[in-house]
């Protein structure tokens, strides 16, 4: 037959989020094991399923493992046979164990000495059994967050109970047993449209007959329906749900059968601030939020349901039953918080800790609100200046909505629910928005703080977190990052290129290593070099993984400075755009090459020393100085301008001179002082025009991208 | 639109008491043991002896109870429409897990009169942890037509112990069931049974309790009533009787020493209530607590089973 495999692992739900990585983990392991076997015959393995079933088909396995032929050395020679060359016991046992007859026995010559050896035959078992001994071991190994037991302490780890196994190998059922299910060939259809077993032969009818028992069986497909559905629903209204990728990746994995349903709630409601609306909905309820054409919410929400349909609206009746006392208790909050306001909330931070070591949210805005003024004093965006008195208010009002009960009730909303309070409570806008965007970006994904004085205080916020654990030594490490301060790290390099903010991080660390030793948090000795090695960090993935740069460009540039950020940001564009010209890949491998002469010359940094005129020789040597001296000039005009493409152009005319001089002139000249003169024209050059980027870091040839 | 106001309580869908009777009647027929609620404030029915002590050892068991809950934080002086000091669970245990506990469960609603055709009924991920109990466990909140009625748990430990075999928790809420069911959005308004509404029997409760609970409850006393229950509770947890002959130490009382870490339990959520509690001191009373609640479990296990009870 035609060699097809297909594995289902039946669940009970398995939670929607850890799905998408679960059926890679699956395809990984199958694939590299069925590899390692030599079963896979250029045909991939497939994975999909639903929250209740992890699916792999393969069309074509090989019938077999392929037979293995190797040379397996035994007893040395004088052992094996005696003095008249015949086999004695230690042979004939040898041959007995690999299965050859005494006569296909060979002598082989090693190191050691004359040995016997033969070439052993292995037949390689048939798929089934192969699949049969493999499939319990590897099922256990798919990669899942966290898993569970269900029978005892010891037995079967998953992340949900396991409660069928289909497993077919050529149409026969591969027998195996996990965790007391044995393997088999029926499966189960939609708990409430099709709640019975049913055997399947192969891949093609197992897809056919789920179809039939209700089960949408791949995600693609069920996010087909549901989008279609929906727009579907829409249309009429002249609506369009508020895009949520999250979310639909979210509820395509909570269903096996999706239908969309339209429902609304009262427009009263639309009163409450839309965060609010929407994060109910969403986070709560897993519902799509419905706006107009301008962006505005609108009083209705989709849900999808794991069902065909909804016969007589009472599903619908009861989602917006559940919705609209979820709304009236987000209201009963805003009520209940407004009778304290945020100042007032101040004191309760004493009794909130952000880390043990580090004392109470009261102290760390005490730390913020200082960062934040110094930050709102030395950083400018288009020459533009934060506004200090409300960045300060911001800082003090900051933290204070984590005392109230929206809060409690929707911890995603930090930040946010203090901004609609503050607005609320009669503080002027620039500080609602600050404290409302403070958190932000959190994510690559998320938009960044909507002012510059959210800016300044989100900075100093992160700052501030990333400095205090620091300090106390938790550091992020693997996978362990519980204060999150890769995210913070990531916000702040964000905000500073992003914003074209100009400031220098490392005055800006050491501000805030001072003020956290000024609170007798941190040694005062305590280096910046960490947090700031951090900082780069962040900084090079951002420039890499978010904006696309070379890994050479990015080191080229961070070598020639990063302090500020929005500076480099500058120099990568325009080393990004020079460097398909003509003339600028010779000239940077003339630089390296430059670098590697001076390395190889030893000896002190001689850009430090005059370049003596009168030695230097007509001809190539003189063509490259004189060429060099015009240039230098030019070059740091245009720096001093951040005019870097125009900068980099002028490096770029070196090429000429720079290739006529590495033809004909000896650098390691035998007169010393001419050798000498000639290593500090090398160290000029490169010093002079390494301000920009250091070329020599700049691999050359085909573009590398790691 | 307001509706006309209905002569008695009575509305489409069961009672309250009815919910009651059929979920009994349905887990009797499951072969469970129907116990009555426990006689002293519990946040959870988990705390009932039934379900903390009844998931230790090998000894399959099944049980459902009613069970009063008291959060004092989730009081609202009776004035939301959603929210109570103390709630009314129903709670099952399964021990062993059965194989097909989620159909189990779901013929459970149909009791109920809940058609799984008709309505939109999901598992979501939800784990549960009782920190005070060493409990936790790994399962779903089960929601209906977007509602949360059921905690479902697979229970991996409790009292900091290991579960063999392991056992599945299931929690109903009664008064989010017999809402849904009766097609009512205000708590107060359901019917108790043909002739009262739950706000009839409960309003006052919710109302004085929850002014006790943020207004009343005197900080220093109940401090002190912690202190007390605690020591109490550890004098007996101490002075068990490891070396003792089997019949001493199988009537030494371990269980009135849980009872006491009980109370531990509601006196920190009434102090947690009433805002007396700092964060790092929380943590501090959490573990006095659990460390109580482990201490138990072993010891009843040594108790029962001779079981090495450590350290």
């Amino acid at each position: 037959m035609s060699g097809e495999f297909l594995l289902e692992i039946g669940c009970e739900e398995i939670p929607a989020w850890m799905l998408p990585r679960a059926r890679a983990s699956l395809k990984e392991l199958l694939e590299r094991e069925l590899q390692a076997r030599g079963l896979l015959q250029g045909k991939p393995v497939e994975t999909f399923g639903t929250p209740r079933r992890l699916v792999a088909a393969c069309s074509r396995l090989a019938a077999a493992e392929p037979t293995r032929t190797e040379e397996v050395v035994g007893p040395p020679k004088a052992v094996a046979f005696d003095a008249a060359g015949k086999p004695t016991r230690a042979a004939e046992s040898f041959a007995a164990k690999l299965g050859v007859k005494v006569s296909d026995l060979k002598i082989k010559q090693t190191p050691k000495g004359a040995y016997v050896a033969a070439v052993s035959r292995k037949v390689g078992r048939p798929t089934s059994a192969v699949l049969a001994e493999l499939l319990p071991s590897l099922i256990p190994q798919v990669e899942f967050p966290r898993s569970m037991v269900w029978t005892s302490a010891q037995g079967l780890r998953f992340i949900r109970p396991i409660r069928w196994l289909v497993a077919l190998f050529d149409g026969r059922v591969v027998e195996f047993e996990l965790g007391g299910v044995r393997s088999g060939r029926t499966t189960r259809g939609h708990r409430s449209l099709a709640n019975r077993s049913l055997s399947v032969k192969g891949l093609a009818d197992y897809r056919r007959r789920l179809g039939q028992v209700g089960v949408v069986v791949e995600p693609g497909e069920r996010r087909r329906r549901i989008e279609q559905e929906c727009a579907r629903l829409l249309k009429p209204l002249r609506l369009r749900e508020k895009c949520d990728p999250g979310l639909l990746d979210l509820v395509v994995d909570m269903v096996e059968h999706p239908a969309a349903l339209l429902g609304g709630f009262a427009a009263e409601f639309l009163t409450l601030p839309e965060e609010v609306l929407v994060t109910v909905m969403r986070h709560h309820q897993k519902y799509f939020a419905v706006e107009d054409a301008r962006g505005a919410l609108a009083p209705h929400f989709l849900v999808v349901i794991d069902l065909d349909r909804d016969s007589g609206g009472e599903i619908r009746r009861n989602h917006e039953a559940v919705l609209a006392a979820r709304f009236r208790d987000a209201g009963f909050f805003w009520e209940a918080d407004q009778k304290r306001k945020l100042a007032e909330r101040l004191p309760l931070l004493e009794g909130v800790v952000f880390e043990s070591r580090l004392g109470s949210y009261r102290k760390k805005v005490e730390r913020v609100q200082a960062l934040a003024g110094w930050l709102a004093r030395e950083m400018s965006a288009d020459g533009r200046r934060a506004d200090i008195a409300a960045v300060t208010r911001a800082a003090e009002l900051a933290k204070c909505d984590l005392t109230t009960e929206m809060v409690g009730e929707f911890p995603e909303l930090q930040g946010v629910v203090g901004g609609l309070y503050a607005r609320a409570q009669g503080d002027p806008e620039a500080v609602a928005c600050a404290i409302h965007d403070h958190y932000k970006p959190v994510g690559p994904e998320d938009s960044l703080p909507g002012t510059l004085e959210g800016a300044t205080l989100a900075m100093a916020d992160k700052l501030d977190s990333v400095a205090a654990c620091f300090a106390v030594g938790l550091v992020p490490t693997g996978s362990r990052d519980p204060f999150a301060l890769r995210r913070a790290g990531s916000g702040i390099v964000r905000i500073i290129v992003e914003m074209g903010l100009r400031l220098s991080l490392d005055a800006a660390v050491r501000e805030a290593m001072t003020i956290l030793a000024g609170s007798g948090l941190a040694g005062r000795e305590a280096s910046p070099a960490p947090v700031l090695g951090f900082l780069e960090e962040r900084a090079r993935h951002l420039f890499r993984e978010g904006k696309g740069f070379a890994y050479d460009e990015v080191n080229a540039v961070f070598s020639a400075g990063w302090d500020d950020l929005v500076d480099a940001g500058a120099r990568l564009a325009a080393l990004r755009a020079l460097r398909p010209t003509p003339d600028f890949e010779p000239v940077a491998a003339a630089f390296k090459r430059i670098r590697n002469i001076l390395e190889q010359a030893g000896g002190p940094d001689r850009s430090a020393r005059p370049i003596e005129n009168n030695l230097i020789e007509a001809g190539a040597e003189r063509e490259l100085y004189d060429r060099f001296l015009k240039l230098r000039s030019r070059v740091a005009e245009f720096r001093e301008r951040h005019r870097y493409p125009e900068a980099l152009r002028q490096i770029a005319t070196l090429r000429p001179q720079v290739d006529r001089f590495f033809d004909t002139v000896l650098v390691m000249a035998k007169d010393e002082a001419v050798r000498e003169n000639r290593l500090a024209l090398l160290a000029h050059l490169l010093k002079e025009f390494s301000t920009v980027a250091d070329f020599a870091e700049l691999a050359v040839g085909p573009k590398t991208r790691e | 639109m307001k509706k006309r106001k209905p002569k008695t309580a009575r509305r489409a869908g069961l009672s309250f008491q009815e919910v009651v009777f059929a979920l009994s009647r349905f887990w009797a027929g499951q072969a469970c043991v129907i116990q009555q609620p426990y006689d002293l404030e519990v946040g959870a029915g988990t705390m009932h002896p039934e379900t903390f002590f009844r998931v230790l050892g090998p000894d399959p068991y099944r049980v459902a109870y009613v069970q009063p809950s008291r959060r004092p934080s989730d009081g609202r002086y009776g004035d939301n429409p959603n929210r109570l000091y103390k709630h009314i669970q129903f709670q099952v245990i399964l021990k062993p897990a059965p194989a097909h506990v989620q159909e189990v469960y779901l013929a459970s609603l149909e009791a109920l009169g809940i058609d799984r055709r008709r309505h939109d009924i999901r598992f979501e991920e939800d784990n549960w942890e009782a920190p005070t109990l060493g409990a936790w466990g790994i399962g779903w909140q089960v929601m209906l037509d977007g509602l949360e009625i059921t905690q479902f748990t697979y229970f991996q430990q409790c009292g900091g112990l290991d579960l063999d075999p392991v056992s599945v928790e299931l929690t109903y809420g009664l008064e989010r069931i017999a809402a849904f069911l009766q097609g009512v959005g205000n708590v107060f308004d359901l019917a108790w049974n043909d002739a009262r509404r739950y706000g009839e029997l409960r309003l006052e409760e919710e109302r004085q309790a929850s002014a006790y609970g943020f207004e009343w409850a005197d900080v220093e006393a109940c401090r002190r009533l912690f202190e007390l229950s605690e020591q109490e509770a550890r004098r007996l947890l101490e002075a068990y009787p490891k070396d003792a002959p089997v019949e001493a130490r199988q009537r030494f009382p371990v269980l009135p020493a849980y009872d006491l870490c009980l109370k531990c339990s509601h006196l920190f959520n009434l102090l947690d209530a009433r805002g007396a509690i700092s964060t790092t001191e929380r943590a501090a009373l959490i573990g006095r607590i659990r460390g109580l609640a482990c201490r138990a479990a072993a010891l009843y296990l040594h108790q029962k089973y001779g079981r090495e009870p450590g350290r």
